[in-house]
């Protein structure tokens, strides 16, 4: 045992590692660069009902340890992912968390019942924060009661737990987490990226085609951890912890402020092998740090100081 | 197939204004087959900067398990790129994209290889491969002044080879299509890679014979899976058909995606 494995609402997973929707496709290209079978599990790419194709270019521009995107949430569409990517993916032994769009609560409602019936498929990522779309996305995540109503619509129709995405880009976290928590999600996934732009220095214009996009990568790592810190001691769902985590390290750090498992984004660009990377480093770590099982520093960080072991300088 | 490997710097040198050519060591070259092909490049360690540059191979040499690359310092990342010496190691991630494609039934056939600016790198390993398929290849090279044009010399050791300056400097005045509408004698196939304005004049002009055109685009993870670099497919009616430059590309047949 490698004190890896853990549990989640509907998933079993042999660690708790998994690439960030939106950050691997649906897998393919990086199946030709390792074992799929590694990892944790899968957030596959954002699905809607039709196929998107996304903003205009530039949709990227990279920032001081992070970058900026505005990809629009481009996808084949439901039929494509359900007859095409979802069955070449279930060779892999590897759960999937279908992350869900729309542009309307029906669009949501749509794609959460039919994706969940896919076999391999054993969570919903509900993505109520995009900020690169114009109609739906963050709308859904920055409005309490709208959030928490399009929770339940879901939770009705999906033959699979629901995981709801958490938007940064509000002002009360704790008020959205609890909101969806009470909608019946079965667990939260944090943080979505922060709304930034960057300007070109010879145009005078904004870099990105769509002007605002999403900060993600190192740059946004300590806003994550202080919600997930937040939102974790207030809510009786896991969460899956994001934002900027590029070792096993970081992991930790997420772990000890309240999550259950953790995603990896943007350092799949950096380093495609970062996944499998991390899951190798961290039994190492834990030994380090002399626990067991991974699951044991989940939250350690809300107990008070110890005022005896606080020793000034 | 595609792998990640710490090169070993084996020369670096100023060749033109903020132009610099990096030869670099290690396995991977033993998969770079097509030219065209690029790398994706790690100038340093750390976060700072944090993505990868991506930059084209200009020339493959398999023998001494080296490929050499020419780059432009632009931003952070290529400036850092630019300090590193000899002996230093550099994180490579490739070979990555489909190159130029070179068929046997080209053979004796005259192609026009057409570049501006950073997108002449390329063509130097496709002209060599051109050569040695029996085509009589013919360059074309844009820049912006005689001070940032390099290669002249190599290039017209495996053809002619023209340069057109904006400001005159050096060879005609204008842009590569100045040069290319005075040319004599008809072209097979016309290989290019440039800006996107000089590709459009080039898709206007060559709409009849066979051709290939290398495009650039910001990349996030330039292995496909991310999606920035996506363009659309040139006549789809749905507006969802797309390919996308770093996975798909960066060399699409002239008239496949929009520009």
């Amino acid at each position: 045992m490698n004190g890896l494995s853990i549990e989640l609402p509907g998933m079993q997973l042999k660690n708790p590692i998994m690439p960030a929707s939106g950050c691997f496709g649906f897998g393919r290209e990086f199946s030709q660069l390792y074992d799929l079978n590694q990892l944790g599990a899968i957030m596959i790419k954002a699905v809607t009902t039709e196929p998107r194709f996304g903003n205009p270019t530039p949709r990227v521009a990279e920032t001081d340890a992070g970058m900026l995107n505005a990809i629009g949430l481009q996808n084949p569409g439901l039929q494509k992912v359900m007859n095409e990517e979802l069955p070449w993916l279930d060779q892999f032994d590897v759960p999937i968390i279908a992350n869900v769009a729309g542009s309307m609560m029906e669009d949501y409602v749509n794609v959460a019942r039919e994706v969940s019936t896919s076999p391999n498929v054993k969570a919903l990522e509900l993505n109520i924060s995009c900020p690169n779309v114009k109609t739906g996305g963050i709308a859904f995540g920055t409005d309490p009661s709208i959030a928490k109503e399009l929770t339940k619509k879901v939770k009705e129709v999906s033959s699979v737990p629901v995981y709801v995405k958490l938007s940064p880009n509000v002002a009360n976290i704790v008020e959205m987490a609890k909101a969806v928590e009470d909608g019946g999600a079965d667990g939260l996934t944090m943080i979505n990226t922060l709304i930034g732009m960057r300007m070109d220095l010879k145009t005078a214009k904004p870099i990105l085609a769509n002007k605002t996009g999403g900060l993600s990568g190192p740059a946004i790592k300590p806003v994550a951890i202080r919600m997930i810190y937040e939102v974790s001691q207030h809510v009786n769902v896991p969460i899956i912890g994001m934002g900027g985590i590029q070792s096993a390290e970081d992991v930790i750090e997420f772990f000890y402020a309240g999550a259950s498992a953790v995603a990896v984004g943007t350092a799949n660009f950096v380093d495609p092998f970062a996944c499998p990377g991390i899951i190798e480093e961290l039994p190492g770590l834990l030994q380090d740090i002399g626990v067991d099982h991974i699951s044991e520093l989940t939250g350690r960080s809300w107990g008070k100081v110890d005022q005896k072991t606080y020793h000034r300088a | 197939m595609i792998r990640k490997e710490k090169m070993t710097v084996v020369s670096q040198k100023m060749i033109a204004e903020n132009i610099y050519e990096m030869i670099l060591h290690g396995e991977l070259v033993s998969e770079m087959d097509n030219p065209g092909q690029f790398v994706h490049v790690k100038a340093e360690e750390g976060i700072d900067p944090l993505l990868r540059r991506p930059i084209s191979i200009s020339s493959i040499d398999k023998k001494n398990n080296a490929f050499t690359m020419i780059y432009r310092t632009e931003g952070k990342g290529t400036k850092r790129l630019a300090q590193k010496n000899e002996g230093d190691s550099v994180d490579v991630l490739g070979p990555l994209g489909n190159g130029f494609p070179i068929l046997p039934h080209h053979k004796g056939k005259r192609a026009l290889l057409v570049g501006g600016g950073i997108g002449v790198p390329p063509l130097y390993e496709l002209s060599k491969r051109l050569v040695e398929n029996k085509m009589e290849v013919v360059h074309v090279l844009g820049f912006q002044t005689e001070s940032s044009s390099f290669y002249m010399e190599e290039f017209a050791s495996l053809g002619h080879a023209y340069a057109a300056t904006v400001d005159g400097s050096l060879g005609t005045k204008g842009f590569v299509t100045s040069i290319i509408d005075d040319m004599d004698g008809e072209f097979d196939v016309l290989y290019a890679c440039g800006p996107i304005p000089m590709l459009r004049a080039l898709e206007q002009r060559f709409s009849d014979i066979e051709a290939y055109l290398s495009l650039e685009q910001r990349m996030g993870c330039g292995i496909g899976a991310c999606f920035a670099c996506v363009c659309p497919v040139q006549g789809d009616e749905s507006g969802t058909e797309y390919r996308k430059v770093c996975s798909d590309g960066p060399v699409f047949p002239v008239g496949e995606v929009v520009l």
